[in-house]
């Protein structure tokens, strides 16, 4: 219970950052685990980017493998999209810009 | 096998341990290898209550244990209990064995897997007792020892009958062997051996033996050995299968989703945990960032405001921007551009009159109808073509648009006739081609093609009568500003309708002519004459020439002129420009004026449009009806042909015959040496005063006679036209023969142009006008001795005036005319000494200087002889070529 508690804690407290849109934390088989969107949106953001943040370490690591993918952001016209892969889980964000 | 097992069982734990109890127990016998369902015969499952095994001292687990299930009881004791407790004793179904037992004590063994159904068994033979006790010790060993040896032993043969099949298929000797022995005779050896040739198949030289068939001996194959094999016999072959039912398919798949129990589950889990943890700093950073700035903002496009800022940037080149270039390939023709104007109140339309290059002489007057002048409009619209055509018989020189009503204009010709345009009917189609449309709607196809293919042409409304006229080419022609008249004697009145009915005109030949378009005063009694004159002979006009200046037409005579006497010598000056004070005529000042006015008239610009210029309605007044305009300054800026400013008064002076006669002009300074071809005011200043001719330019302030207060350095080209920028006091463009424009600056630079834009055009420029289209188009219009009309945008940096330029302006000049003043003071200085020192020079030596002088005479005539030989030759050579 005090894990549950801790992980929700977390996640709250990213959630009521400034201009978060929404989360969503995939597990190691790209499925959505907990998600503050809705169920659809939330398994097209963690398919999509679950293969993204695939290619985006394999390349990491293909230039140096010592190296490893700690921070993935994607910035768009609309909205930046925040990934950060870890421990077969991923936790993806996305906040509005400032403007 | 259940009977073996426990004796292997029994038999290796009696090995081991040998257990004490009593006997009790008949012996049965044990056999080995019988197997009975449930239990051999020589045993007995017995249960044991606790309290029967606490007596007997073999409780279950503790007496007696897996490892120890052997107990002997004593018969006797097995005996007593059976007797105390009759039928509940546990031993009572053993009991006959029990008695018939022949030892003494009885083996108990324990059971713990209930192999025989009871926890316990009694074995009932003591021979079995003895097997489970003692025989297996030594039986053990054996067996080791019979599976340990491998090495058989031999055993005796047993004859099973296979030595009779050994006996016959063995071979023996069945008698005794024979022995032979064959020999040649003796004689025969060594004897000479006869060889011979032989066929070895001839029939003779061997013994055949064939071989034939014994029928004794034919041997039937009773048993054959055979094999047989089974080969798979391949064929390999294909099979297509045809695609005949097509049918539409489709997947349909769903995204995994964690149930609730997983999900809550993995929430739950460790490593969840950790993961939050360890990527929890870098996203709050993250995030962070996102919020404080926008890295991906651009400065640079943040700061613009639009496209002005990005165009200023661009524009940096002062230059003048051509905007349109207007030609016209039928009347521009081997002509160049005498004038130009701009309209003055529609937008874009400019007017340039052209004349031909080389017809300079008045010797050649122009036949009529053969060659007629042009003044051409053309539009911004319609570059390509002339909006108007203004036809003259002669070719223009000059003209300028009426002030008061644009539609009139007047016009110089080369013949020194004046000469007037009417232009109202047409104005429409100056305006543009809407208006036009709006009136012909049926037509609408054909006016437009009418328009295309021929541009409207308007015939002269009245020229001047030709005797009265000048008598060389108008040079400069200008209405009088309908702010005042001017009588005929010169003197300025004010002007009661505010029209400019008055034009002033000058020519080299040393007149300044002016002119009204009214009908004198004194043809008023000719006029009932004149009216029926045109009522009767109602005049064909063959080409629908406006009626407004009938009354001028060949009969128009100048108001009064003005000669140019020269100041100290004989002869008049020939002027080729001239500049009048324009006077603005203070009518909201005075009240006086107000009451001199009739009462109800509006005031000027009603004027214009209401009073429809019937001019030949309109008289010209009296010196005495008209109240005199004593402050308007009456004086003109002449330029003249030798290059000459003159300064004079057109109001005509009584001399002492009491006959009027031009005033002699206050001064006269020669700056140019050339043709003067510009004398402009500048628009700001009222007495500011720009010449351009020869290799300078000069600006004049009126009222300093002595002289320009700003002469320009001598170019190398000539000036051709000058003029002042509408906008910007200090601005100002000088043509040059070369096609070059040079922009000056007064308050930058008076030595040299601030800009110049060098060949503007590709010839002499003729005409510089400026014009401001709009408060961010200004325009300046250039012409050129090929005939050509270019436009082009003045850049913002000269237009725009900086601040407070006016009066930087004005005390630039001041300090000009302070500097001049200061020149002629040092000159006259100068001057005076010179000639005191010269008077001393001549006091101290008076006999010297008359030789001095008579030699110097000497000297001079004969210079002057020389140069008067040298002039002669050159005049011969230049005898040749075309007289000036």
């Amino acid at each position: 219970m005090a894990q549950l508690a801790d992980v929700e804690e977390t996640l709250k407290r990213i959630e009521a950052h400034k201009g978060v849109i929404g989360t969503v934390v995939v597990n190691a088989e790209g499925i959505p685990i907990r998600t503050s969107l809705d169920n659809s949106s939330a398994v097209q953001y963690a398919g999509l980017l679950q293969d993204l943040t695939m290619r985006a370490r394999s390349s990491v690591r293909d230039m140096d493998p010592q190296n490893d993918l700690t921070f993935l952001r994607i910035r768009s016209k609309k909205h930046e999209i925040m990934v950060s892969p870890e421990n077969n889980f991923l936790l993806i964000v996305i906040q509005n810009p400032c403007e | 096998m259940t009977s073996i097992r426990p004796k292997s069982g029994t038999s290796s734990a009696d090995s081991k341990k040998k257990g004490k109890g009593k006997k009790t127990q008949p012996p049965t016998s044990l056999e080995k290898k019988v197997s009975q369902p449930d239990h051999p015969e020589d045993i007995f499952p017995l249960v044991l209550t606790s309290a029967t095994q606490e007596l007997f001292g073999c409780r279950a687990d503790e007496d007696v244990t897996q490892e120890n299930p052997y107990k002997l009881l004593k018969k006797q004791d097995i005996i007593e209990d059976i007797k105390a407790k009759g039928a509940v004793s546990d031993f009572s179904p053993v009991k006959q064995i029990v008695l018939d037992y022949p030892e003494e004590e009885v083996l108990l063994v324990f059971d713990r897997d209930f192999l025989y159904g009871q926890c316990f068994f009694l074995i009932l033979t003591p021979e079995a007792k003895e097997k489970i006790f003692s025989p297996p010790e030594s039986k053990t060993p054996e067996e080791d020892e019979n599976i340990v040896s491998k090495t058989p032993e031999p055993m005796q043969w047993i004859s099973l009958g296979s030595e009779k099949e050994i006996e016959e298929e063995s071979v023996k000797e069945s008698r005794e062997k024979l022995q032979f022995r064959l020999s040649r005779a003796r004689k025969k050896f060594g004897s000479s051996a006869i060889f011979s040739d032989h066929t070895a198949y001839a029939k003779d030289n061997f013994v055949e033996f064939v071989s034939n068939e014994d029928s004794r001996f034919s041997i039937k194959l009773m048993q054959r050995d055979c094999g047989v094999q089974a080969v798979p016999s391949l064929q390999s072959s294909s099979a297509q299968t045809q695609w005949k039912f097509q049918r539409n398919n489709y997947t349909q798949y769903q995204p995994r989703e964690l149930s609730k129990e997983d999900a809550e589950s993995l929430l739950k889990s460790e490593s969840l945990k950790n993961f939050c943890n360890s990527i929890l700093p870098r996203v709050l950073h993250a995030l962070q960032q996102e919020e404080i700035m926008n890295v991906f903002l651009d400065d640079w496009k943040a700061l613009a405001a639009g496209d002005e800022t990005t165009d200023w940037s661009r524009n940096i080149s002062e230059d003048l921007v051509l905007h349109q270039a207007f030609t016209h390939t039928k009347y521009t023709k081997d002509k160049k551009v005498s004038c130009t104007h701009w309209h003055p109140s529609i937008y874009g339309v400019i007017a340039v009159a052209l004349r031909e290059k080389n017809a300079e002489q008045l010797d050649e007057l122009p036949i009529f109808g053969t060659r007629s002048g042009y003044i051409v409009f053309y539009s911004f619209s319609d570059p390509s073509n002339a909006q108007l055509l203004l036809e003259s018989p002669v070719d223009v020189c000059v003209f300028d648009f009426c002030p008061s009503d644009p539609n009139i204009i007047v016009g110089g010709c080369l013949n020194g006739q004046v000469i007037l345009w009417d232009i109202s009917a047409h104005v429409t189609h100056l305006l543009g081609m809407p208006s036009n449309s709006k009136t012909s709607t049926t037509s609408k196809c054909d006016h437009n093609d009418n328009k295309e293919n021929k541009t409207p042409v308007v015939r002269y409304c009245a020229m001047s009568a030709l005797e009265s006229s000048h008598k060389a080419p108008i040079t400069d022609i200008q209405w009088l500003p309908p702010t005042f008249e001017v009588t005929r004697s010169g003197l300025p009145v004010e002007n009661k309708h505010h029209l400019s009915v008055q034009i002033v005109s000058c020519s080299p030949d040393c007149t300044v002519l002016f002119w009204d378009v009214r009908l004198p005063k004194l043809l008023n009694q000719a006029e009932p004459d004149r009216k029926q004159h045109m009522e009767q002979k109602p005049l064909i006009n063959p080409h629908a020439v406006p009626e407004t200046f009938k009354h001028l037409d060949r009969t128009w005579k100048p108001l009064f002129k003005v000669s140019l006497p020269k100041i100290d010598t004989k002869g008049d000056y020939a002027p080729l420009k001239f500049s009048l004070q324009n006077y603005t005529c203070n009518e909201s000042a005075g009240e006086d004026d107000k009451e001199d006015h009739a009462p109800g008239q509006a005031p000027n610009e009603n004027n214009s449009v209401e009073v429809i210029s019937d001019y030949s309605q309109l008289r010209a007044p009296s010196a005495r009806t008209h109240r005199a305009l004593e402050d308007l300054n009456t004086k003109l800026f002449i330029g003249t042909e030798d290059g000459e400013i003159v300064y004079t008064d057109w109001k005509m002076v009584k001399d002492d015959s009491g006959r009027l006669h031009s005033s002699k002009p206050l001064f006269c300074i020669n700056v140019h040496h050339w043709l003067v071809n510009t004398i402009q005011r500048s628009p700001f200043f009222k007495d500011i005063i720009l010449t351009t001719g020869g290799r300078h330019f000069a600006i004049w302030r009126e009222g300093l006679m002595d002289g320009p207060i700003i002469m320009s350095p001598s170019s190398e080209l000539e000036c051709t036209v000058g003029c002042w920028s509408l906008s910007r006091p200090a601005v100002f463009f000088i043509g040059k023969e070369d096609g070059s424009i040079e922009v000056w600056n007064l308050l930058e630079n008076t030595t040299e142009p601030v800009r110049v834009n060098a060949h503007v055009t590709n010839d002499r420029i003729t005409c510089i006008k400026p014009w401001t289209g709009s408060s961010k188009q200004h325009f300046l219009s250039v012409t050129d001795n090929l005939g050509l009309l270019r436009v082009f945008e003045i850049p913002k940096s000269l237009h725009t005036p900086s601040r407070k330029e006016i009066s930087k302006v004005e005390k630039c000049f001041e300090l000009e005319k302070q500097r001049l003043l200061d020149c002629l003071k040092k000159k006259e200085c100068w001057a005076k000494e010179k000639k005191e020192m010269e008077d001393r020079h001549m006091t101290k030596e008076p006999d010297k200087p008359m030789k001095f002088l008579e030699n110097k005479e000497e000297a001079d005539m004969k210079e002057y002889s020389d140069h008067l030989m040298l002039e002669e030759n050159v005049l011969k050579r230049l005898g040749s070529a075309v007289r000036a």
